[in-house]
């Protein structure tokens, strides 16, 4: 480990308030009595808040954000869980295809992804609407969901999962008894990330939604009226604080329970 | 007593090209304390996985007191197995590991309690039962390890290499217990090792694998008395090849001429062909004896101590001769490399002490 | 009958991992694979009115493209952008993964999630912070003008590449931060050591050892920012006016106003083309490079 560096520390913190301070511009200036960001600040107040609450359009794409994001972090999750065991598990002809496959829809730029499924979905002649989006969703969340589970998973000892066989559980006796309350932190943890990837989501949705309205979506709706951007600001700062608590949590979820996991699978002894 | 309790029949295991299993036959009887021995890869974990259900045989059959195993799921099975790394599940504490394979047996909760009161004073782990697995050192897990299979009360026993992990000392200790534990509650014991040492002073009869052959099947005596081949003869002990010829039968014995010592009668318990040079001869370090003066057993020949290493209880001489090609390796107790003018000695041997095996 | 599956199950591996896999790939298969096939396959049609369109096969699309100038001339800026986001937010995270890596001591992880922290909350919300920044009544023009440093705002600040640049260098620094803090918290230090010991300067160290060892690092976050910045869509919308206009947002444009489904499925496939040759002209440059230094 090197000494000390103050010339590289001090590069650092100044990249954490690149990192941070464009962010923390929005609560600022959310709070500020003026529908301009400029500084001086002119005054406090809560009005934004309050004037941004009253908007039923809002309330509806709150409602919708909260439905896609929940179903899609809950299938993507359970698809990824599956897959993630298989990849962490065994050794199998085509294992890096596989993979490479389903890391996809990460690498290939959402804007193709979007205008796909778009093209698919009108040509099979649906309509638009927060179906596409959800499935969009889910196809984008697999990947990450599958990367925060495998690293939960790889350092599992599966040789708990045959104790359990051996010892008169069946399949499922033992993914209820031994698998699921070990994998239980990275699920949730894929879970909480997951959602915040949907509820975020800009791209798919903007394709995709037709006039069922997604929260990042009425957003940008509302980005376009100079008067309306103090509510956008107040809506921003909320969501930064709440996203920001829900991904604190699963981190904290995550990291616990690798801790436990070093404690408890220490010693793996080779033949 | 059964003898063909456990019955292992033609039984293959293949992994893509690789045979870890190759054509396994062979029987183990009720109540035996039955040992795996080899080195690392040798098919003999794969065996037990098989045994125990986790792995399905490429081909071949299983059967367990009469009926066959072959394609039972693991948990149909009447066998338990303790893992090499132990497999405590973390989340749970003892008692719960302990009672984690009674779910399903339907015993009344009373009966459960008593199972995991015997089985935890079985294995001496009273006052552990609300420990967690990070709480116990490397012996206590495994006893709880054993507690949590004994506690099914299965018929086998299936034991991965389960004192690998433990220090020295510790797996001593534990080799007896688990030896008396065995005679005393009587279920049949399938052991797993590398080790020699521990597979000889444990079990009541061992098989040596080998690329996925059993190699030798007898009791711990027997292999080290009388190996069948020289894998047996080099992974069990330590020992000496030398080079040799047959020649003509006689009865019970075969002429033997053995590198340029000459023509010796030796037994030929394995029935080795006559006038093959594809034989070889081996000598235990300890069958020799070591001395300054000439004796008169069946071989003693002059030589020169080359080096020595003092090991405690013994000390081990490797020396050269005119007569053999390689250094010998001869362990004495007797003797400290002090008492050697010019370290000039004369080893001797008895021709009851050289096993013929046969090459391949 | 249900034996016989059993023992086909317990026989074989692959069997049992793919039927694991089988959920996560009949996604891929459903939602991305047919889907750009028929993407692609679009591209080869003629839209004819705003509702019909001609399912002859033509590779008058991309001709189309190839023509008009403004298509072409976004590919190359969509290109050139991304790969100045790139190259800035490489060097900008590799310090900060250097000190990270070789100076923090304790909770390393914590210094991590902060540094990933911004990165989850909304992307929209942040394109959208630096519209305040950057604004013509923004954060800066309007702290200059209070200062008294300036009179007029300085306008070359929004709507314009720089703009655009700045800000996905800001959105994307989470995938640089990640890849290259693994790959050099993955370094032995003792090879460092080993290297000072035999008498190399720090700088040559760093360039004959570490930054060698880092370089899967390097080509990971190369690819992951490459990628999806070349088809961003709402920085280049919010921040980038006409002049940083990227290509992305013209094929918006096809597949809404315009209405020209094949040609927007042609830009997309032409902008999946250069992503492909991308990827691989990097993984084949950083695999000879790596070839020569070990």
């Amino acid at each position: 480990m090197e000494q000390k560096n103050n010339t590289l520390l001090f590069y650092t913190l100044l990249y954490f308030v690149f990192l941070y301070l464009p962010v923390l511009f929005l609560p600022l200036f959310s709070f500020n009595d003026s529908n301009f960001m400029s500084f001086p600040l002119s005054g406090f107040t809560t009005e934004h808040y309050e004037e941004m609450w009253k908007s039923t359009n809002l309330h509806k794409a709150l409602w919708a954000s909260v439905k896609v994001g929940v179903v899609a972090s809950v299938v993507s999750t359970t698809i990824a869980l599956f897959a993630a065991k298989a990849f962490a598990r065994y050794k199998f002809r085509g294992e890096n295809i596989s993979y490479g496959a389903i890391m996809m829809p990460f690498l290939i730029p959402e804007i193709i992804l979007a205008v796909s499924i778009l093209v698919i979905w009108l040509s099979l002649g649906f309509k638009l609407g927060l179906v596409p989006v959800t499935l969009g969703h889910i196809l984008f969340c697999t990947p990450f969901a599958m990367l925060i589970l495998i690293a939960r998973i790889e350092g599992f000892d599966f040789s708990l999962e045959e104790a359990s066989r051996d010892l008169g559980e069946n399949a499922w006796g033992t993914f209820y008894r031994v698998s699921l309350p070990l994998y239980l932190p990275g699920i949730i943890a894929s879970l909480l990330l997951s959602f915040i990837i949907s509820f975020d989501e800009f791209i798919l949705a903007f394709f995709l939604t037709g006039s069922d309205a997604t929260l990042p979506m009425y957003m940008w709706g509302q980005m376009r009226f100079i008067q309306k951007l103090p509510h956008v600001l107040a809506l921003g700062a909320v969501i930064i604080v709440f996203t920001t608590l829900i991904v604190l949590l699963a981190f904290w979820l995550r990291n616990l329970g690798q801790g436990k996991d070093k404690a408890d699978f220490g010693i793996k002894i080779h033949e | 007593m059964n003898n063909s309790f456990i019955q292992i029949n033609q039984i293959s295991k293949h992994f893509g090209n690789v045979k870890a299993v190759d054509n396994v036959s062979f029987e183990i009887q009720e109540g035996e304390f039955f040992s795996l021995l080899g080195p690392s890869g040798c098919g003999k974990t794969t065996l037990l996985r098989l045994l125990a259900g986790f792995e399905y045989p490429t081909s071949g059959n299983l059967l367990l007191d009469g009926s066959d195993i072959t394609a039972l799921p693991p948990d149909k099975r009447p066998t338990n197995m303790v893992f090499q790394n132990y497999a405590i599940f973390p989340h749970i504490n003892v008692e719960k590991n302990i009672q984690f394979g009674l779910r399903k047996l339907g015993l009344t909760n009373e009966e459960i309690r008593e199972r995991v009161n015997d089985v935890l004073s079985l294995v001496k782990l009273e006052g552990y039962e609300e420990r967690f697995s990070s709480q116990l050192s490397g012996g206590q897990r495994q006893r709880v390890a054993l507690a949590r299979a004994l506690v099914r009360q299965p018929k086998v026993l299936l034991l991965d290499e389960p004192l690998g992990a433990l220090d020295k000392k510790l797996r001593d200790e534990m080799q007896l217990e688990l030896r008396t534990l065995q005679k005393n509650i009587g279920i049949t014991f399938v052991f797993v090792t590398h080790d020699q040492q521990e597979a000889i002073s444990m079990s009541d009869r061992v098989a040596v694998m080998s690329e996925g052959k059993i190699q030798q099947l007898s009791t711990p005596n027997e292999l080290y008395k009388n190996p069948h081949n020289i894998f047996v003869s080099d992974f069990i002990g330590e020992t000496n090849f030398l080079k040799a010829e047959t020649k003509s039968k006689d009865g019970e014995h075969i002429n033997v001429s053995i590198e340029k010592l000459g023509e010796f009668k030796i037994k030929n318990s394995l029935n080795i062909s006559e006038n093959s040079s594809d034989v070889i001869c081996s000598i235990r370090p300890e069958t020799m004896m070591i001395d300054k003066e000439k004796s008169d057993w069946d071989i003693c020949l002059e030589g020169k101590i080359k080096q020595t290493s003092y090991l405690g209880e013994i000390t081990k001489f490797y020396i050269e001769t005119k007569e053999i090609e390689k250094i010998i390796t001869v362990s004495s107790q007797y003797f400290d490399n002090q008492s050697f003018k010019n370290n000039d000695c004369f080893i001797s041997i008895n021709l009851d002490d050289i096993s013929l095996l046969n090459k391949k | 009958m249900l034996q016989a599956v059993q023992k086909f199950y317990a026989k074989s591996e692959s069997v049992r991992a793919y039927t694991m896999l089988s959920p996560a790939l009949i996604l891929i298969i459903l939602l991305m694979l047919i889907p750009m096939i028929l993407m692609l396959s679009f591209s080869f049609f003629t839209q004819i009115s705003f509702v019909e369109i001609d399912y002859t096969f033509t590779i008058q699309r991309y001709i189309d493209f190839f023509q008009k100038n403004l298509l072409v001339t976004l590919l190359i800026k969509s290109v050139k952008i991304s790969f100045l986001v790139t190259l800035v937010t490489l060097l900008t995270a590799y310090p900060v993964c250097y000190y990270i890596a070789f100076y923090v001591k304790k909770n390393k992880m914590l210094w991590l999630v902060m540094l990933t922290l911004p990165f989850w909350t909304s992307y929209l919300l942040r394109v959208f912070s630096w519209k305040i920044i950057l604004g013509t009544k923004g954060v800066i023009n309007s702290s200059l003008i209070t200062a008294g440093l300036l009179s007029e705002p300085l306008t070359f600040l929004m709507y314009s590449e720089t703009a655009v640049i700045i800000t996905l260098t800001h959105a994307y620094a989470a995938f640089a931060l990640l890849p290259l803090y693994v790959s050099l918290e993955k370094i032995d230090f003792s090879l460092i050591e080993a290297g000072r010991d035999l008498g190399l300067s720090r700088l040559e160290v760093f360039w004959k050892i570490t930054f060698p060892l880092s370089m899967p690092g390097v080509i990971g976050a190369i690819l992951i920012i490459f990628i999806p910045t070349v088809g961003d869509y709402v920085t280049p919308a919010l921040l980038g006016g006409t002049d940083g206009r990227m290509l992305s947002n013209m094929i918006q444009a096809y597949f809404g106003k315009i209405n020209n489904i094949p040609l927007g499925a042609a830009s997309a496939t032409i902008m999946l083309f250069t992503v492909a040759v991308v990827t691989m002209v990097v993984s084949y440059t950083t695999k000879k490079l790596t070839q020569r230094i070990s």
